[in-house]
């Protein structure tokens, strides 16, 4: 059976309940790692917010830091290398950096899920994923095995996998890619967080099935109004859920828009870039627009803007003064609401 | 490699499964001369240089330890026919399982099909052997899709690009590769002085450069190129689609191009066959399959591509399929795609509907007349805006 549907309406962002403090707000985070070559800055000063009911994602190439920011946030970045030198992230207020080791576990999997990329890999091949599902409710629940069961298949239930009863002694590499991932979603929500942070949801799954995963995450966010961290790389998957995006660029915000504003006009010359370099399915183009270079080394960042040896306008500013992320303005100075770009030259750029 | 398995009576293609393709004019070479000598003959831009016909690849599932017994076969490429034309793109797209691979695999013959035929300027090519199959070899290479585990990591750039004229010394005499390895990584935009860097000191994008330099060693004529960009970030994607298509005109090659992701598909190929669960369901040119598809299965895996634009997307109608691809190795009776098909009906259950122009479209001049296999084919533009 196949089910031709008109997208659904995305719902606006409801208010916050608790007067104007934000779900999630992460604060000048600073993330660095030791390595051979040096110290890599993978993160460097990231600012962003979330509220219930929001969808915010994270956009960025292989070693822009959006990865390691979730999970600073999560709490599970391997310290040492890692290292955390500077920054908050105030979850409902409160600095989660400062907590011991108890309060965090608490706050993990109750409060803040992860899906991750990988589920054949996040995946434990060896117990049955009731078992690993039902774990959730034994921990932090203390229910009993066979209560976590009927949870699990509950759970199975409602991220609509067929069957759910008949599979859920069965183990991980029995079910298809499109379903690892379904499980995946169903641990996540299995305490009914606040926060989501959805690592590559559908990277390695196909467009069909691509589809299928998103719409469940989305129909399950409004359910439940939560908030939800989408990190990925594909510019097609982010227009289709968010409601405002960061580009991340070599550990830094770039820049910061509602979904629809930054397709139409992006305000930083690397989201342009990227824009114009990703072929269309609805037309035939000609040669296809390639930012030219590589990223940066993260052990070796570029003094000034990161972006300044790739970009096409860089000036003699830009390689020595380091952009900060500004707000970005109508022509006549109007104020255009959560935007903001880090470009010395974001004026040229919305407006040129 | 595994056993060649023989076809059992019910599992014989069709002959006349695809009745639209071009006859074979086939090369009868009497000795190994002749045909490695017809191999060298020219082939016209736009005449047909790789002729694929009712190609079908059967991996046999057993039982047992010491008694194998073969209880059933998973029918990975069931039944395929295409042609390649001389300095053409041709695109293959489809979900992962479809088969798509073991295309490529078998058109390299790097496994041996089951049954049919592949003719490379019109000769058998799954017959050959002896000097005229390396004589093939060396016109039909392969870039693979993964740059990070294709590359052996204790050879230098040097020695993996150069290692084809090991085995093909006629192509580059000793004295001359490494200033034949140095040409070619300039042509593929590396510095020709990395010969002796060793592949992990070289990013992805890079790699897969590596990788087409040493697809381009022997000058081939078709490369076959597996989902040769689905690694990469997306600003270093565009560099290398670009690459590959500079690279085209100017070694004037033939690309079979099999991905999944159907926008960079549409981009670069010039013809474009889906395949679902081992089966072509519609080929057509680009326009004919992205503007005027008449196969549900097109229109639900175009449908279902994420736009990069909010505002065309919200206008958009979208298919969404249920359910996952059947096993291949019991595929739904008569048309594959049935199981998750909207339009099914009774008789699709019990006829296999043949890869031909559908009969309201036949005779006419429009771009729905095109090759596509469903009863029920009715044209439906998913991409464009509503």
């Amino acid at each position: 059976m196949t089910i031709i549907d008109k997208p659904a309406d995305v719902p606006a962002p409801r208010p916050d309940t608790d007067s104007g403090t934000p779900l999630l707000e992460v604060r000048d985070l600073h993330v660095e790692f030791k390595t051979r070559d040096g110290v890599a800055k993978a993160v460097n000063g990231v600012n962003y917010t979330v509220s219930a009911g929001e969808t915010l994602a994270v956009l960025g190439e292989s070693g822009s830091g959006k990865s390691v920011t979730a999970q600073a946030i999560m709490g599970i970045l391997d310290m040492p290398p890692g290292r955390i030198p500077k920054g908050e992230i105030l979850f409902r207020g409160e600095d989660m950096l400062k907590m011991s080791e108890e309060e965090r576990r608490k706050i993990r999997g109750r409060k803040i899920a992860m899906i991750f990329q990988d589920a054949l890999s996040s995946l434990n091949p060896v117990l049955s994923v009731g078992y690993q599902l039902g774990e959730m409710f034994r921990v932090h629940l203390g229910l009993s095995k066979k209560d976590a069961k009927a949870r699990a298949i509950e759970l199975m239930d409602r991220v609509k996998i067929p069957a759910a009863a008949a599979r859920v002694g069965d183990y991980p590499h029995q079910f298809s890619g499109g379903m690892r991932q379904r499980i995946m979603i169903a641990m996540a929500l299995a305490l009914e967080p606040d926060l989501i942070i959805a690592d590559e949801p559908t990277t390695a799954l196909d467009v069909t099935v691509q589809a299928q995963v998103m719409d469940l995450l989305a129909e399950l966010q409004r359910e439940y109004n939560m908030g939800l961290i989408l990190i990925t790389h594909d510019l097609g998957v982010v227009a289709d859920v968010a409601d405002k995006i960061a580009v991340m660029y070599a550990g830094r915000i770039v820049e910061t828009a509602p979904v629809h504003e930054l397709y139409k006009r992006p305000a930083h010359p690397y989201t342009r870039g990227l824009l114009d370099s990703i072929p269309r399915l609805d037309q035939k183009g000609q040669e296809l627009y390639a930012i030219k270079g590589l990223p940066p080394n993260l052990t070796r960042i570029p003094s000034g803007c990161a972006f300044n040896p790739r970009c096409p306008k860089a000036q003699d500013i830009c390689r020595t003064e380091v952009p900060a992320l500004s707000l970005v303005t109508e022509q006549d100075g109007t104020e255009l609401p959560g935007r903001g770009s880090a470009c010395h030259f974001w004026k040229e750029t919305i407006h040129g | 490699m595994a056993e060649p398995t023989k076809l059992a009576k019910d599992d014989e293609p069709q002959d006349d499964a695809t009745p639209n393709v071009s006859e074979v004019e086939t090369v009868e070479a009497a000795s190994e001369e002749e045909a490695v000598a017809a191999l060298d003959a020219h082939v016209e831009r736009g005449e047909p240089i790789l002729q694929v016909r009712n190609l079908v690849k059967h991996f046999p599932l057993t039982q047992g330890i010491l008694f194998k017994k073969q209880i059933g076969a998973v029918k990975a490429v069931d039944g395929i026919s295409f042609d390649l034309y001389q300095g053409e793109t041709l695109g293959i797209v489809g979900e992962s399982g479809c088969g798509k691979s073991t295309v490529a695999k078998l058109l390299m013959n790097l496994e041996q099909a089951t049954a049919g035929e592949i003719f490379y300027k019109g000769q058998d090519i799954t017959r050959l052997s002896g000097r005229a199959l390396k004589a093939v070899r060396r016109n039909i290479q392969m870039v693979f899709q993964d740059p990070y585990t294709s590359l052996n990591p204790r050879m230098t750039v040097g020695d993996i690009i150069g290692e084809p004229f090991d085995i093909h010394p006629e192509v580059a005499p000793k004295g001359d590769r490494r200033r034949k390895v140095q040409e070619l990584l300039d042509v593929v935009g590396l510095n020709p002085e990395y010969v002796n860097r060793y592949p992990h000191q070289f990013s992805g994008g890079q790699r897969q450069r590596i990788g087409i330099a040493r697809g381009l060693a022997l000058n081939p004529e078709i490369i076959i190129c597996d989902e040769p960009v689905s690694a990469l970030d997306v600003s270093v994607q565009a560099q290398v689609i670009n690459l590959m298509e500079r690279l085209q005109d100017e070694f004037n090659l033939s690309y079979v191009f099999i991905a999944h992701d159907l926008s960079i598909v549409r981009h670069i190929s010039d013809r474009v066959g889906v395949m679902y669960l081992g089966k072509m369901a519609e080929i057509g040119t680009d326009t004919q399959i992205y503007d005027h598809p008449t196969h549900p299965y097109t229109q639900a895996l175009l449908s279902a591509v994420p736009v990069p634009d909010p505002d065309a997307r919200e206008g958009r109608e979208r298919i969404i399929l249920t359910g996952d691809v059947p096993s291949p190795a019991n595929p739904p009776s008569g048309c594959r795609f049935r199981t998750r098909c909207w339009k099914a009906q009774d008789k699709c259950a019990e006829e296999v509907p043949l890869l031909a122009v559908p009969e309201r479209f036949q005779g006419t001049d429009s771009p729905a007349a095109h090759e596509s296999a469903c009863h029920f084919a009715e044209e439906k533009d998913v991409v464009h805006a509503a």
